[in-house]
């Protein structure tokens, strides 16, 4: 049996590989809790998780097709503004969830010893049953409105794959923010609710004017959004540079968010 | 029967925890005031520093049961905190030979909405054990708990005493080297109790380590090889149980006087005791027992607070908890307030008594104050027919009893 040796933390600290490793249980048994909460609290459960989307949607469609008389690459604008939404509500969905489950589970933090960053993590599971509950209709609007995706559709793991990334980095440093300062609780739907619109979801990215342009290249979400719409509904491939940073700034942004977190982490028993 | 290492199975080291303690207007609750302050330099914050724990070394052997006593504050909780690596020491170092268990709560993580089967792994996950430890033991959990039938059940429809069950029994068949056990022993039935003391002596046949935190100097004497006494951070003495109960015993009459001075007693501080009197304090079993207080205002500290009120015996034992918020009493911060506590039954035995009061406002105590005032009890019986001592001398207090045929 392996000694246990506890020392101060050091003044910067990297979050230990293996002690996430060992406790990986713990990450699936509260992903386990969160799905069976959210599909069982509410008779409707899996009814709602599309529904939500479905009716935002639907809104969508009226405000920026109907109304604004925006383009959408030339297809349905309700699969296109669905394809965005279903992008965004992992996005956003993880954010919001992570953001407030330190605090939500504060019996945990201080009395219990596990990963605290396992707590956050969690929460992509739920989201991501979310999300495939919604790609199962996703498939069904094409189906219906005959849209063939391509060979695009098989890189839409790897973009699944970076919006879980980038919004759980995020989501990291905001439930780690949320220990210590209560105004995070309002900044972050604030945040969100303007990205919603700045993103290009439910609207073609070629409607934004050329001067406005750099500052839509500026938000990973544009690069993103505009791959899931790339391997969904036929719209132009990005480019290269978009692409590459696509990759690698979701990654950075998580391995930055893991080490903020884990610099922060070592208070939260004597704070929460 | 679990691994054990070489060597001590708990050597720590030059332990020191240290808290930052701001002082209420300092403390940003708001980033934005955080950074406002960060913008603006040259205000620095008056900060001030608590050593929970102080340059704390001892070992510990395999197979011992060592009892930490203390009175509060003196860092016994901060202690099994970083043993169990909730949070982090300051200086020195630990080194455990094992996994470490900890009955620290019973049931935390618990959920209401998830059935008592989701429960058990959840929490015996995030106790530490592996999916493939709880399905192994999980017939045996359920059976120690006694609620098969219930499984299915969401625990939010589970009586408090099945929950406690349930949960225990989870905490009960963790196989850790080393087990923690801080004041469990203070909630649930006697029953309960009972099975927690035979589960610990079980623990330590096995060779394995129990730490163990109690206020119950009787649990203490009763279980433990050897005791750990602290005092304000300080290990004062690591030796057998009845030199740390004597030290511990002494310590109170030295640290009464002292305490006068509120500076000295822990709490947060934001609203203190001012004075506490006992009325009468030499009485007979079964006359009242009227402690009066005043507490200093705070003017905008905002909400209601209310107090409690401990009476321990001799030896160290709590007898009685007045908390007066089951009496729904509450007081107003805003200006001085003066209150008195009646205290009709128990009838106490004779001996010597000391009165703690507890000063709570918004889930923190504001104010402990251990030994407010003593009061003793002459050696009469309340009873209409005395009788030789046999016919009394059991049992912990008077009871107020009857007989008749029925």
């Amino acid at each position: 049996m392996a000694t246990i040796v506890i020392t101060p933390p050091r003044r910067f600290s990297l979050p230990k590989v293996s002690d996430l490793w060992e406790a990986r249980e713990v990450l699936y048994r509260f992903g386990a809790r969160d799905v069976t909460l959210r599909y069982r609290q509410t008779a409707l459960g899996v009814v709602w998780v599309i529904l939500q989307p479905l009716l935002t949607a639907l809104v969508f469609v009226l405000v920026f097709s109907k109304v604004a008389k925006l383009s959408f690459g030339g297809q349905p604008p309700m699969v296109f503004v669905f394809v965005g939404l279903l992008a965004w509500n992992l996005f956003s969905g993880i954010i919001t969830r992570a953001q407030g489950s330190l605090v939500s589970n504060r019996d945990l933090v201080s009395k219990v010893f596990f990963p605290r960053m396992l707590v956050p993590l969690a929460v992509v599971y739920s989201c991501l049953v979310d999300f495939l509950v919604s790609t199962v209709f996703l498939i069904v609007l094409l189906v219906v409105y005959g849209i063939n995706p391509g060979v695009a559709v098989l890189l839409a793991p790897i973009w699944t794959l970076m919006i879980i990334l980038l919004a759980s980095g995020v989501g990291l440093v905001s439930s780690a923010l949320t220990v210590r300062y209560r105004d995070v609780n309002y900044f972050i739907p604030f945040m969100l609710q303007f990205l919603l619109y700045a993103s290009p979801i439910a609207y073609s990215i070629a409607n934004v004017p050329a001067k406005y342009r750099v500052v839509y290249d500026l938000n990973p979400l544009t690069w993103l959004l505009q791959e899931f719409q790339w391997s969904f509904v036929r719209q132009p491939v990005p480019p290269v540079w978009e692409i590459v940073l696509s990759v690698v700034v979701p990654v950075a942004v998580f391995l930055g968010g893991a080490v903020i977190f884990e610099q922060m982490e070592r208070g939260f028993a004597d704070v929460i | 029967m679990a691994m054990m290492s070489e060597g001590p199975s708990i050597a720590v080291s030059n332990l020191s925890k240290t808290y930052r303690i701001l002082r209420r207007e300092d403390r940003d609750t708001y980033a934005a005031e955080a950074l406002l302050k960060k913008l603006r330099p040259g205000k620095t914050k008056k900060v001030e520093y608590l050593d929970a724990v102080h340059d704390v070394s001892f070992e510990v052997a395999w197979g011992e049961v060592v009892g930490i006593i203390g009175r509060n504050g003196a860092g016994k909780s901060t202690l099994l905190k970083i043993i169990n690596r909730i949070t982090a020491p300051t200086k020195g170092r630990i080194e455990l030979g094992g996994r470490v268990g900890s009955l620290l709560e019973v049931g935390t993580g618990f959920h209401p909405e998830l059935t008592g089967r989701e429960n058990v792994y959840l929490n015996g996950t995030l106790l530490g054990m592996r999916r493939k430890e709880i399905r192994e033991r999980f017939d045996a959990i359920v059976d120690f708990a006694g609620t098969e039938k219930f499984l299915d059940t969401q625990v939010k429809r589970y009586s408090t005493g099945m929950y406690v069950r349930l949960a225990f029994a989870v905490a009960a068949h963790l196989d850790s080297e080393i087990l923690v056990v801080d004041e469990v022993l203070a909630v649930g039935d006697s029953d309960f109790q009972a099975k927690c003391l035979r589960k610990m002596r079980e623990v330590a046949r096995d060779g394995r380590t129990v730490l163990l935190v109690s206020h119950q100097l009787q649990t203490v004497s009763d279980l433990c090889d050897s005791a750990l006494y602290l005092d304000s951070g300080h290990l004062v003495l690591h030796g057998t149980v009845e030199e740390a109960l004597e030290e511990y015993k002494r310590s109170f009459a030295r640290a009464a006087p002292m305490l006068r001075d509120a500076a000295f007693r822990p709490g947060t501080g934001e609203l203190r005791l001012t004075d506490v009197a006992i009325a009468n304090d030499i009485t007979k079993p079964g006359e009242e027992i009227v402690v009066e207080f005043t507490v200093g205002a705070s003017p905008g500290f905002g909400s209601r607070f209310h107090v409690s009120c401990f009476v321990n015996n001799e030896d160290g034992m709590l007898l009685a908890q007045c908390d007066s918020r089951v009496v729904d009493f509450w007081l107003d911060p805003d200006t001085d307030t003066s209150g008195r506590l009646v205290l009709k039954t128990p009838w106490l035995k004779p001996g010597a008594y000391t009165v703690d009061l507890f000063v709570y406002a918004g889930g923190h105590a504001t104010d402990i104050w251990e030994q407010a005032c003593h009061f003793e009890v002459l050696p009469v019986t309340p009873y209409p027919h005395p009788t030789t001592p046999d016919g009394t001398d059991r049992g912990v207090v008077f009871p107020d009893f009857d007989y008749s045929q029925t």
